[in-house]
């Protein structure tokens, strides 16, 4: 693939991009119409820079995870584009898609399931190299590199050691480093600390900022924590229901949330002081249903402030201030 | 003052396992006041659901009670007959165990099995039984028109609404919840800790509140117990412990967690990760990670004292806390040697 067409070309852009998934079987469904799909992405435009760490946030099933996925080609849209550096990543095969496989990577959320519990630390280190075919001579250097820049020993302190012997937060370590090991433009980090003790997860994210710094690597997110997203992602984008209904840099978009659901979700977040509010959150009814609404606004059911149009129209997202974009006909 | 509810002394218990003995509760003391909610907070593994599962008398088959003394109401479980024990449970102490929302059975009618409990363990008549489901639904906030449905109807915050509503069937004196929001979405989370927090005043709730996440014990609790490794290092009341953490892991644990309030500063992890119970450090269990201690604490256990009221801390240097605090806030102590 074609390397930078210029500096000012997106590291990743997607454009209308939507999954939808069949509903699962059921018996009854004999006797019913055809349920409706699950929009699990949902025309979903988004672009990250070289270098930039973007937090995705929003709550268990509104499509966080199938929209990482679907950047990195793990499976493919039913609508949309995905430009990568430029080029269509619809359209690769064979060496192009072997080499965008290098260039973008996947961190797991579960640093114990992510590697295989047979395979020393060495050999799973070493893995992405194998299985792209990087010249064998440099994988010790490389592998070298990955564990220096999150912060680990050498080798030789991992020889013979499977990942049940390593703690959490260093395994999640390792984890990144697996990662990194390809040299990689962009990763994609899925919860990358939710399994993780509060005692050993501000190291694992103190260096996935130093790792942003330091290599230039552009990074989406994951999460449904507000404070992790701000302490790693200068810009953010909030999703309900696989529509992304607010983005901005994420200092302002604490400040002075804009969509009632950003509103909701910054009240919700708890606080571990005594003194914070206790005030009933504006939002309503405590289901969510991922199946959205066939037309309006996929919010409206639960929220305060909705009026007539917003059961008709679908709020388009909208540029509202420099940077920031919202979903709602009341901003 | 009116006597505890439950009071947990000197509690060990020991699993059995392949690689021995391991003691994963060690000489745990602490009490539940009428009427107030307890949060019983530390990291995975450190045994917080081990107490809670003891205390319902539902431990695991390879756990034991190796010592100490349960004292519910003024009388000891661990010594009374298991018969008895067995019969607390439900009526008088009831158990919401860890992702009790999964726990519902998927074929019955979610008011079947709340009927079934009021009728078989509470001993009410169907009728009763019915009305009574119908309030439990109005109290947790669910439409008791969807009494009928089935679990796989429900989400998980409501089947989470559905648990508290089990447990709460037969007006139990003490309730025990073991991460009772851990797997939700933080708005269904907040919603279901105001359920909890509104109940507790209505009812003036006894509760023990399992959970990792010390931002839920800020939230709904009068009272915090923090554990490590097997042991209670620091109890209090909610606003003083952390405000004024008095225990070297708790003065760590404020400065690594990311908090929306603050100005964004930097996190500042904790050096390493509690120790194998199956074969712990002697002295203080926090020692091999504590940037504070004395040769002392390597080889002496440090007591759990009182230090003012319903305060108590466990560690050698706890009278110098003051101090220690302020050294605390500097990143700089936590570094690795
Ligand atoms: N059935 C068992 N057999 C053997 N060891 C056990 C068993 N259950 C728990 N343990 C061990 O006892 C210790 C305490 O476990 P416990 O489940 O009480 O921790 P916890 O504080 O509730 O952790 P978490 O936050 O992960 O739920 C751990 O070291 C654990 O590995
Ligand atoms: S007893 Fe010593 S090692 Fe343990 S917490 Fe206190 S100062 Fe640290
Ligand atoms: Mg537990």
């Amino acid at each position: 693939m074609a390397t930078g067409l210029s500096a000012t070309t997106p590291l990743v852009e997607a454009r209308g991009l939507t999954k939808r998934f069949a509903p699962p079987a059921r018996l009854t469904d004999m006797f019913r119409k055809e349920r409706p799909h699950t929009h699990a992405v949902n025309k979903v435009d988004l672009t990250i820079s070289r270098g930039e760490s973007i937090g995705l946030l929003g709550e268990s099933g509104c499509g966080k995870t199938t929209t990482g996925r679907l950047l990195l080609k793990l499976i493919e849209p039913s609508a949309g584009d995905i430009l990568f550096d430029g080029t269509a990543v619809a359209g690769l095969a064979g060496p192009s898609l072997i080499d965008f496989r290098k260039r973008a990577q996947l961190v797991f959320q579960n640093p114990f399931d992510a590697l295989n519990p047979r395979f020393t630390i060495e050999r799973a280190l070493a893995e992405p190299l194998v299985n792209t075919g990087v010249e064998r001579a440099t994988h010790r250097d490389r592998v070298e590199k990955a564990l220096s820049q999150v912060r680990l020993p050498p080798l030789a302190r991992f020889e013979g050691l499977f990942p049940h012997q390593l703690s959490g937060g260093q395994l999640q370590r390792i984890v990144l480093a697996r990662a990194l090991v390809l040299e990689p433009d962009f990763i994609v980090a899925d919860e990358p600390v939710s399994m993780l003790d509060v005692s050993v997860r501000a190291g694992v994210l103190n260096v996935m900022r130093e790792v942003r710094a330091s290599l230039g690597l552009a990074a989406l997110y994951i999460s449904h924590d507000l404070a992790l997203v701000r302490y790693v992602c200068s810009r953010t984008l909030v999703m309900y229901l696989g529509r992304i209904v607010e983005e901005g840099p994420t200092e302002d978009l604490l400040k002075s949330p804009l969509h009632p659901y950003t509103r909701a979700l910054m009240k919700a977040v708890p606080v571990p002081r005594v003194d914070q509010s206790r005030d009933p959150l504006p939002i309503i009814g405590n289901v969510s249903d991922a199946r959205g609404q066939p037309k309006g606004c996929s919010f409206r059911d639960r929220c305060p402030l909705a009026i007539a149009r917003c059961a008709d129209d679908e709020p388009a997202l909208r540029s509202v201030a420099p940077g920031r974009r919202v979903a709602c006909h009341l901003v | 003052m009116e006597p505890p509810v439950l009071d947990v002394r000197n509690l060990s218990i020991e699993y059995r396992t392949s690689r021995g003995i391991v003691r994963a509760v060690d000489g745990v003391s602490f009490s539940v006041p009428k009427g107030a909610i307890v949060g019983l907070v530390g990291e995975s593994g450190c045994g917080k659901t081990t107490v809670a599962r003891s205390i319902t008398g539902v431990l695991h088959q390879s756990a034991r009670i190796a010592g100490g003394e349960l004292v519910f109401k003024g009388k000891d479980l661990v010594a009374a007959p298991a018969k008895e024990w067995l019969e607390k449970r439900w009526r008088d102490i009831s158990f919401i165990p860890q992702s009790a929302m999964n726990s519902l059975d998927p074929v019955y009618r979610i008011g079947a099995q709340l009927e079934e409990v009021l009728v078989h363990r509470g001993g009410r008549t169907r009728a009763e039984a019915r009305s009574r489901s119908s309030e439990l639904f109005d109290m947790v906030g669910l439409n008791p028109a969807r009494l009928d449905e089935y679990p796989h109807q429900f989400s998980g915050g409501m089947r989470q609404r559905v648990a508290i509503a089990l447990a709460l069937a037969l007006n139990p004196g003490l309730v025990i919840a073991d991460e009772p929001v851990t797997a939700l979405d933080v708005i269904v989370q907040r919603q279901i800790l105001d359920v909890i927090r509104d109940l507790q005043r209505k009812l003036s709730l006894s509760m023990i509140l399992v959970t990792h996440d010390i931002s839920v014990v800020a939230y709904v609790s009068d009272k915090i117990v923090v554990m490590y490794a097997g042991r209670v290092v620091e109890t209090g009341s909610t606003a003083d412990v952390l405000e004024r953490p008095r225990h070297p892991y708790m003065m760590g644990l404020t400065n690594a967690f990311p908090d929306l309030d603050t100005a964004a500063h930097d996190l500042v992890p904790i050096d390493g990760s509690p120790p194998d119970l199956a074969s712990p450090p002697s002295g203080c269990r926090f020692a091999p990670r504590c940037p504070f201690l004395l040769p002392r604490c390597e080889t002496d256990d440090p007591a759990s004292a009182a230090m003012g009221e319903g305060r108590s801390v466990a560690c050698h240097r706890a009278p110098e806390a003051d101090d220690l605090r302020a050294r605390a806030k500097e990143s700089a102590t936590w570094l690795p040697a």
